[in-house]
């Protein structure tokens, strides 16, 4: 679609700017995760990483609707929730090789990515880690008065941890604005959560006084667009959020996970990838309103392919750290 | 002839367990991904099939809720194995192990006791970062009330979970993860390998190399390039850490005169500082020179390879550290 530069955008094509981006930010989501497999099967990058392919639609949605200067906590599976947040590619990938270029200057790796620039506290390996850190970074918002509000990613596993409702009471009772995301993708690694989570999800946080709703994970502009209700009324001072998120990741629980019958079957995969893939349904969604064309989605798709693939050429021809760098950063 | 099979560590730990659940009906294992996935590492892999997933309980990601749990059955008529997938979680259940299961029957005036075994990794180099490649054993050691066991090869790893499955009180059992392929005879009958007692997995007599766990394989190939400098080396695994065997660790000491401590945990407050004074105590008069020990360095496990591989001892730094000690 061709947009006239002579008049002002209109409410659409304002709309249609941002549902572009988001569209961008899902895709370089995309190919960052299908890049890092590669590199796993090539053997080129250390350890393990688990991929959020299929799940991109929740950490943009909920990070387009936060300010720069917002925090977030990420998990074990955190790629997509720093990039969404604003890190850049080839920091993440170097820092995914071990490189001294990294986000961490290498110390971290995959699972521990973190960036006061982008407002990014840190991925955790820890399931349900960061929900202590995440309310903590809301109460000094609100004794500092920043207006900033603090969002906790974590997967529906994360139920299972005690932490989460110690905070979650704390922060319903002195009104902290905090946010707690929920990505809801069904499994806790290799098990059901039909196995692992009693009960409602939603009324673990009522129970505390918290404003809870659920969205479709899968849709992009359902999540932002519940995402910057639940924000707002959070940064007014009404309290702390819950959000749960309903969706599904693609790929295996880390990229050596192959072999998936098991514990899922390939029907129900198939069904996700091909009916609820959120970058799909966005594009056909944009294209059924003609928002956007074919065309623009391919030359989006270029020309992240292109940044991702400079990226990690960047991060593979980048140095390890110095081994003297190892007792380095162990104190402040 | 009593049969001797081949067994990689994880098959010895399962066969171990299969066996106590088979003569026990009280035995049962609870733990996140254990009974279908048969644990991230496999170790439990086909257990869910004979037992049942009753006995082989899978939970909910709740480290601390499970283990309290066990805690409470163990004192009730149940025998549970509490499967920690990385020993790093080791924190979420310090309350429930050094608080409740540790202290139960001390406090109780003996009257209860907390016959459980909580099964934990240990051990980096796997590329896992910070939060998945801690030895975090020395920890429990440290609290009256607990025992500690290091397995070092299937043969020891199958007897040691024996009697920790039926020892009547709370056991704590690490697996070096690197370890789990490691293959290893294992006898088909019954048997069981006491606590307390330390093994020699060679011996020598110029050196003492006390080792525990992986470092068991880093002290036996340090020993042999070591007889290319005419240095002989005995290697001692204490194999429980607590119970300590002190009388073989201070025999041996006295006899070589020079001992080194070798411990993938940090040095500082750990294994190789308790053990280094026990022999100091015990065997001062015979020491040529003061205990060396060598654990991880001092810091969190870095991701990076280079810097990951500088933080854990290998063949080549117990290599050195035997020359210098006996001044090659
Ligand atoms: C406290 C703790 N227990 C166990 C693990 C091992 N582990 C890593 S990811 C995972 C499953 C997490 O499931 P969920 O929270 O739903 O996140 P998902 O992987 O589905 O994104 C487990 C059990 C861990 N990292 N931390
Ligand atoms: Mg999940």
């Amino acid at each position: 679609m061709t947009t006239a530069v002579d008049r002002p955008k209109t409410q659409s094509e304002v709309e249609a700017q941002q549902w572009l981006h988001m569209y961008r930010r899902m895709v370089m989501i995309r190919l960052f995760e299908e890049q890092v497999n590669d590199l796993y099967t090539r053997a080129l990058m250390p350890g393990l990483a688990h991929l959020y392919i299929g799940e991109e639609a929740v950490a943009v949605g909920v990070c387009e609707a936060l300010e720069p200067n917002d925090y977030i906590t990420s998990t074990h599976r955190g790629h997509g929730h720093c990039l969404a947040k604003g890190a850049t590619l080839d920091k993440m990938f170097a820092e995914l090789l071990g490189k001294e270029a990294g986000y961490c200057k290498g110390k971290g790796g995959s699972m521990h990515i973190a960036d006061p620039d982008t407002g990014n506290l840190g991925a955790n390996a820890i399931v349900g880690g960061s929900a202590g850190i995440a309310t903590g970074a809301a109460l000094s918002a609100k004794r500092l008065k920043t207006g900033q509000v603090a969002v906790c990613f974590f997967g529906d596993g994360a139920l299972g941890q005690g932490l989460l409702y110690e905070v979650m009471n704390m922060a319903s009772l002195w009104k902290l604005p905090v946010i707690y995301v929920c990505e809801n993708n069904l499994y806790n690694e290799y098990t059901h959560n039909s196995e692992t989570a009693a009960g409602d999800m939603l009324t673990r946080a009522t129970a505390f006084g918290l404003h809870a709703l659920s969205v479709e994970g899968q849709d992009v502009r359902a999540v932002y667009q519940t995402a910057k209700a639940v924000v707002d009324r959070t940064r007014s001072g009404a309290g702390p959020a819950f959000l749960l998120c309903n969706t599904y990741r693609f790929m295996g629980h880390h990229v050596g996970d192959i072999n998936r019958e098991y514990y899922r079957s390939k029907q129900e995969e198939q069904m996700w990838k091909t009916q609820r893939d959120p970058i799909k349904l966005l594009s056909d969604w944009m294209m059924s309103q003609n928002l956007a064309d074919r065309a623009r989605f391919d030359q989006i798709q270029s020309e992240v392919k292109s940044e991702v693939e400079k990226a990690v050429q960047f991060a593979i021809a980048a140095p390890y750290p110095a081994p003297d760098k190892v007792d380095q950063d162990v104190y402040a | 002839m009593p049969e001797t099979r081949e067994l990689t560590l994880a098959e010895a730990v399962r066969e171990a367990m299969a066996e106590e659940m088979r003569r026990d009906a009280r035995v049962f294992i609870c733990g996140e991904d254990i009974a279908e996935a048969g644990t991230v590492f496999k170790v439990l892999a086909g257990l869910v099939d004979e037992f049942g997933t009753e006995r082989v309980l899978d939970t909910p990601i709740s480290e601390a809720g499970f283990t309290g749990i066990a805690v409470g059955a163990a004192m009730t008529g149940m025998r549970p194995i509490v499967d920690i997938m990385f020993g790093d979680f080791s924190t979420l259940v310090m309350d429930q192990m050094v608080n409740q299961a540790a202290k139960v029957h001390y406090m109780s005036g003996g009257k209860w006791k907390v016959p459980m075994v909580m099964r934990a990794t240990l051990g980096a180099t796997r590329r896992s970062a910070a939060q998945h490649s801690q030895s975090l054993h020395a920890w429990f050691c440290h609290i009256p009330g607990l025992k500690v066991v290091l397995p070092s090869t299937p043969y020891d790893a199958k007897g040691l979970l024996k009697s920790a499955i039926r020892d009547d009180n709370p056991v704590v059992f690490f697996e070096d993860k690197m370890m789990y392929k490691l293959k290893g005879p294992v006898p088909a009958e019954d048997y069981t390998i006491p606590f307390g007692v330390a093994d020699v997995k060679r011996a020598g007599t110029d050196i003492t190399i006390v080792a525990t766990s992986s470092m068991v394989q880093v002290a036996l190939a340090a020993a042999h390039m070591l007889e290319e400098h005419d240095i002989s080396a005995e290697v001692i695994d204490p194999r429980t850490v607590w119970p300590l065997d002190e009388k073989t660790l201070i025999e041996s000491a006295k006899k070589t005169s020079r001992v080194i401590v070798v411990d993938e945990g940090y040095g500082r407050y750990g294994v190789t500082a308790e053990i280094a004074s026990v022999i100091a105590e015990g065997a001062f008069f015979d020491l040529e020179a003061p205990v060396k020990r060598i654990g991880a360095m001092h810091v969190p496990i870095p991701f990076s390879p280079p810097l990951e591989d500088a933080t854990v001892p290998n063949e080549q730094s117990v290599l050195q550290a035997a020359k210098a000690l006996c001044g090659r």
